[in-house]
């Protein structure tokens, strides 16, 4: 299978992978997916005073896309408040990495990881 | 060295130079271009002369009589033509197939197929390390049981099963035995004198040969029965009809016959070098190797590395061509069958590489492959938040994942 360029350029040059500390009341983690189907994502986003994502780390075990996916997610939310992330569809991180038909389930799986990790948040901070 | 270096041998070979040189002179009009069933002319009987001498090679190999060799296009119509043809024909006998769960599909399919034609089939469980013992083919045969076909080496993690000795268990209950040996010849010393194998099927292009050429193995005595699957002209004794490919079967000749004068050679080397990759990678964390590592062609290595997907590894090796048992290289969502049936969970079933090496490769090859596995399986490590995990000591098994 041929990968698009976007895709091969953000498996190698993944952006911010890191990870970081849960305890943390403005972060939230999404940890989506199950090894036994191939890829697992964990999306960290952490929020200002403000409301709005000041930075997000990633790490992802799955195929190039799914790093990829979930690279370019981690990109786009930075800056967004939590109801712009919300408003992001898998459809739009399957577009702008080309991924073919057998791949848009990777793009499913970031859309969920951001959505898992902004009710992470909402719900630490409600608490 | 060349990129992509190629160790991917158990998918196809390229052909040795020796084969091509032999194919190329059967093809053009001042070569040796006949039809070899051509009676009435020297064009036929020159390209027959050279389909009988391919057969004596292939023969050879096998230590059984030319008149046993039945020429097919491939390992996959072996596989069908022995399976319907032997299922079909004695039929009357019974109606129960015994093979294993780990057989390559050509098998499966044929298997399938006659389940919806009303037989029965037995698909074993190989053990742990892929092996399928002769105890467990004798448990599995009924008064029905016409037929029991299984693989001498298996393709995607390069196990050999006994075959001598489940040949014994298989005469001995009065079933016809065949064997898959597509993966074997060149590799392993087959001899049908004391093999008790009634049908085998052998193709070309996995022993140095061109792809679109096989034969299926015949026996005489005691005489094996097949109901053609491919209708037409009566050729090779009405079994397989269609003109001979004279090019063809006699590159499969030659590589047949340079298998044999070189096997002991070639596998020294290979086994050399299959060893020195895996004591190259196995000094890494959580690396597993699938299968038994004893009774294993020495051209195998399939390996896990936990906690590594295994699209991401190859996409990571460009510069290799390698294989993988991951979902994502065969666009469905299981992991290989072979590794599930031998009981690896999903996620090392997903992290695994299959390295095959060959004729061609290159201690200086396996060098280059040992440090860009080792770089790529570091990379992707880092990006893993199961390798985190496991790091921070977190039992992965505990977890309750999502499926998706």
């Amino acid at each position: 299978m041929a990968y698009s360029e976007k895709v091969i350029d953000h498996y190698e040059n993944p952006r911010n992978v890191g990870k970081m500390d849960d305890s943390d009341l403005n972060v939230g983690t999404g940890m989506v997916g199950a090894p036994a189907c191939g890829d697992v994502m964990r999306l960290q986003i952490k929020v200002n005073a403000d409301g709005v994502i000041e930075d997000a780390k990633f790490k992802t075990y799955g195929c190039g896309s799914a790093i990829a996916s979930s690279s370019l997610l981690t990109e786009w939310v930075k800056g967004r408040s939590l109801d712009e992330a919300t408003a992001i569809k898998n459809s739009d991180i399957a577009e702008e990495l080309g991924l073919p038909p057998v791949k848009i389930h990777c793009s499913v799986l970031a859309e969920d990881a951001i959505k898992a990790a902004i009710a992470d948040v909402k719900a630490k901070r409600g608490a | 060295m060349q990129f992509p270096i190629y160790l991917d041998y158990s998918s196809t070979s390229p052909c040795d130079p020796r084969v091509a040189a032999k194919m190329a002179e059967c093809l053009t009009l001042e070569a040796n271009f006949g039809n070899p069933a051509s009676r009435s002319h020297k064009f036929g009987w020159k390209a027959e002369e050279a389909v009988e001498n391919a057969r004596k090679q292939v023969a050879d190999l096998l230590n059984c009589d030319p008149r046993e060799i039945v020429w097919t296009s491939g390992a996959t119509e072996s596989d069908n033509l022995a399976i319907k043809g032997a299922a079909h024909f004695y039929s009357k006998k019974g109606k129960h197939i015994v093979t294993s769960k780990i057989e390559h599909k050509a098998v499966l399919d044929s298997c399938r197929q006659l389940e919806r034609e009303g037989f029965e089939v037995t698909y074993l469980d190989p053990d742990s390390k892929g092996i399928i013992s002769p105890e467990r083919v004798a448990a599995a045969i009924r008064p029905d049981t016409t037929l029991v076909s299984l693989m001498h080496v298996n393709n995607e993690i390069g196990v050999i099963n006994d075959i001598e000795a489940i040949g014994k268990v298989t005469r001995e209950h009065g079933v016809i035995f065949h064997v898959d040996a597509a993966q074997s010849t060149g590799k392993l010393p087959i001899d049908m004198e004391t093999m008790q194998v009634d049908l085998m099927s052998l193709t070309a292009h996995k022993t140095y040969g061109p792809k679109g050429i096989g034969a299926l193995f015949v026996r005489r005595k005691p005489r094996v029965r097949l109901e053609p699957q491919m209708h037409g002209g009566g050729h090779e004794r009405g079994m397989r009809s269609g003109t001979l490919a004279t090019h063809q079967i006699v590159g499969m000749g030659e590589a047949f016959h340079l298998a044999m004068l070189e096997m002991d050679a070639d596998n020294a080397r290979i086994l050399k070098l299959r060893n020195r990759l895996l004591e190259g990678l196995q000094d890494m964390e959580e690396v597993y190797v699938n299968g038994d590592l004893d009774h294993r062609v020495a051209a195998n290595l399939n390996i896990s590395f936990n906690f590594v997907e295994g699209e991401s590894l190859m996409m990571a090796l460009r510069n290799l061509a390698v294989s993988s048992g991951s979902a994502c290289t065969s666009a469905s969502l299981e992991p290989s069958y072979v590794l599930r049936a031998i009981g690896l969970n999903d996620e090392l079933a997903h992290s695994s590489l299959r390295m095959t090496i060959g004729r061609f490769t290159t201690e200086e090859e396996i060098d280059y492959a040992i440090e860009k596995v080792k770089e790529a399986v570091g990379k992707l490590r880092d990006l893993s938040p199961l390798w985190d995990m496991y790091k921070d000591g977190v039992d992965l098994s505990k977890i309750q994942w999502a499926a998706h």
